[in-house]
């Protein structure tokens, strides 16, 4: 089994949510991006989302974007990324690390290079956003023969019929996208949500995570009612920017972000 | 010369994934699926409806002025001493360039999917003033994303935009240009995909957008195709055309694919010159990767980071390229050039003074490359070059080189 797919089931046995933050590699220097990793594990997170920087991420917003043109300053590239990772499982060996990203940085690499350095490295996940299932063939087969959970993702637009046909390719859980809209775009409607992710719910056994448009505890805690993950992003790399001339001060400030949603998530868990 | 390719291409490309080859398809990501999936059902449909295409004749007649007319520049080739060269005057279509040519079937499609918005990425500004244009027509809702570059270096058609009831958003983000554009476009679209249509100005993009928009420039090559013959009785030896993303190039290209003796160069900004680094041609020097939901030549570092291009022409300056032509360059069928800035200026002033025609910077281009090739051709040959806009959009890049400043 996955480190994902044991993750999800220790927090089932457990009736817990799962909180998975993002944040972008590198965003705003290279060398905090590992303290921080530490740092939202230590504040409740359970999955790690590590996005690939791009310098041209069409489906994010403005500040997802910013973090971006931030860690290319530095030229972080997936070599990099496969570094912070690394680093990372020196010390930490049970949390799922998941990366974000487009094809193009994994397209230039390689798909079999980038499948065996992801492996190498402790990666246990990626999500491609613009490789649907449609153009996915040789991306699949080579990511699982290197154990990757491959994550799709399922937008409030997608019929139920494609439902069925992305729950086929998914590995780890499915991400649903809360909104019709860009990364930090908008706030989400829970009872939308609510009744899509019925949908998807007949169509697939895996974990489903929820994301975008999550802001505070609040919010986090009405996606844990209908959501097996809570996927939090812009609003940590907010705080980012916020912080980008002090990078020292942020692994302790997305960690205090952090931790207002497990408590309200671990308050509403309970209550269940 | 070139590599053979028969009728069964027409057939063959795209296939039922969107792919040329290796190139084209569908990366984008999952909340515009349904959305290309509702736009290619749509189009398959009407593609071969006798009323939309009765109603797409009709304006492409009555309201762009088709045909345009194929002109022998004898003064130009006499000049050259070589090849007979003939203009395909895409230029003195209603509002400048081909691009109309695409925009009024995308907006008739809009219409028929019963979309009351529309959004469009420009870089030079004529697909922009294309879009505006039918949009105003229409009564339909017209955004215009545009790099805050490119605001600046064609001032004129955003305010013509503005004229005919766009909102023209300046993209501030990444190079401030083309592919900048692009991106905030897909970014809307995102948003408002229940009632938006994004019309794309050329043949990149998820499919079946390079399809679609390559089937509605044809009528540039099917016209030029019997206009050849009719005045001379034969095909073209050589076609020659400017590539940005390739959407003129196609439509004058596709009808001639599966004639062999007609060989043609796609004609790319080479800027400052290939070896400088600034320029903007993928397929002369990228490498293939995915970007704006196709898989083609970008340009593009080894880490597969798109890096900024540079061409005196804003509609040459994207990274990235059509996917057919991707394919065209791999199996050999065309020839993909580049010439620079520099050439394409002098192009510039030497058919303006040669035929009393100013072209616009990007036909300019193919222009200069046509101006090398046909001395090297005999004088019974025919060169057919698109003559894909007019240069009056281009008078303040033109007039700044020569120090001269309109606002002063």
């Amino acid at each position: 089994m996955s480190r994902i797919s044991q993750c999800f089931e220790n927090l089932k046995a457990d009736g817990q949510t799962a909180l998975i933050p993002y944040v972008t590699a590198g965003d705003p220097e290279p060398w905090v991006t590992v303290p921080v990793m530490h740092a939202l594990v230590e504040a409740g997170a359970d999955i790690l989302e590590l996005g690939i920087p791009f310098s041209d991420p069409m489906s994010d917003g403005p500040v997802i974007q910013k973090a971006c043109e931030r860690a290319l300053k530095y030229e972080v590239s997936l070599i990099h990324v496969f570094d912070m990772v690394k680093k990372f499982r020196e010390k930490d060996t049970d949390t799922p690390v998941v990366l974000m990203g487009y094809a193009n940085p994994i397209e230039a690499m390689g798909y079999k290079m980038f499948a065996q350095l992801a492996q190498q490295a402790g990666v246990d996940g990626v999500l491609t956003v613009d490789l649907p299932p449609e153009e996915s063939d040789e991306f699949l087969s080579l990511m699982d023969e290197h154990g990757i959970d491959t994550i799709f993702l399922v937008a409030p637009t997608t019929s139920k019929e494609r439902m069925a046909k992305i729950a086929q390719y998914a590995k780890g859980f499915i991400y649903y996208i809360s909104i019709k809209g860009v990364t930090g775009s908008a706030a989400l409607d829970v009872s939308s949500v609510e009744a899509k992710l019925a949908d998807l719910r007949s169509c697939t056994d895996l974990p489903v995570g929820v994301g975008f448009g999550i802001r505070d505890g609040q919010s986090a805690a009405a996606v844990a009612n209908v959501a097996d993950a809570v996927v939090v992003g812009s609003t940590l790399v907010r705080c980012i920017e916020e912080h980008a001339d002090r990078p020292e001060e942020l692994p302790a400030a997305v960690a205090g972000l952090l931790a207002e949603m497990r408590h309200a998530i671990n308050a509403r868990d309970m209550a269940k | 010369m070139a590599k053979q390719v028969g009728n069964e291409y027409y057939e063959s490309y795209p296939n039922e994934e969107g792919h040329f080859g290796p190139y084209g398809g569908r990366f984008v990501g999952e909340t515009l699926m349904e959305a290309i999936y509702a736009l290619e059902t749509a189009y398959n449909r009407y593609k071969n409806d006798a009323d939309f295409q009765a109603e797409m004749d009709k304006d492409l007649a009555d309201f762009v002025g088709r045909p345009s007319p194929l002109y022998l520049a004898e003064n130009w080739t006499q000049k050259m001493g070589g090849a007979q060269i003939y203009l395909k005057r895409e230029d003195l279509n209603h509002t400048g360039a081909h691009k109309v040519n695409n925009t009024i079937g995308q907006a008739l499609l809009a219409k028929r999917m019963g979309k009351t918005r529309i959004i469009a990425e420009t870089g030079a500004g004529q697909h922009g003033v294309a879009t505006a244009t039918v949009a105003a027509r229409l009564g339909m809702e017209c955004v215009v994303y545009m790099g805050a570059a490119d605001v600046k270096r064609q001032a004129q058609n955003v305010y013509r935009m503005k004229l005919l009831g766009a909102e023209v958003i300046p993209v501030e983000s990444g190079s401030r240009t083309l592919k900048d554009a692009l991106n905030e476009a897909l970014r809307d679209w995102v948003t408002n995909v229940d009632d938006t249509f994004y019309i794309i100005g050329t043949v990149a993009g998820p499919h079946p957008y390079p399809a679609m928009v390559r089937d509605f420039q044809t009528i540039i090559g099917r016209e030029a195709r019997s206009q050849i013959l009719q005045a001379t009785g034969k095909l073209p030896d050589a076609l020659v055309a400017c590539i940005g993303g390739g959407s003129n190039a196609i439509g004058l290209f596709h009808p001639f694919i599966a004639d062999e003796s007609v060989d043609m160069y796609g004609v790319e900004g080479a800027g400052h010159g290939i070896e400088t680094g600034q320029h903007s041609a993928p397929l002369c020097a990228g490498a293939p990767g995915v970007l704006h939901g196709n898989r083609t030549y970008l340009m593009q570092d080894e880490n597969g980071q798109i890096i900024e291009t540079h061409s005196i022409s804003a509609g040459l300056d994207y990274p990235g390229v059509g996917p057919e032509h991707a394919w065209l360059k791999d199996i050999g069928r065309a020839k993909y050039v580049a010439v620079t800035d520099d050439e394409a200026l002098q192009a510039f002033h030497d058919l303006t003074r040669m035929e009393g025609i100013i072209p616009a910077l990007e036909s300019s281009h193919a222009l200069a490359y046509a101006s090398k090739l046909a001395p090297t051709m005999s004088s019974d040959q025919i060169l057919l070059v698109n003559l894909s806009g007019r240069g009056d959009k281009d008078m303040h890049t033109v007039a700044a080189l020569a120090g001269l400043n309109f606002e002063e």
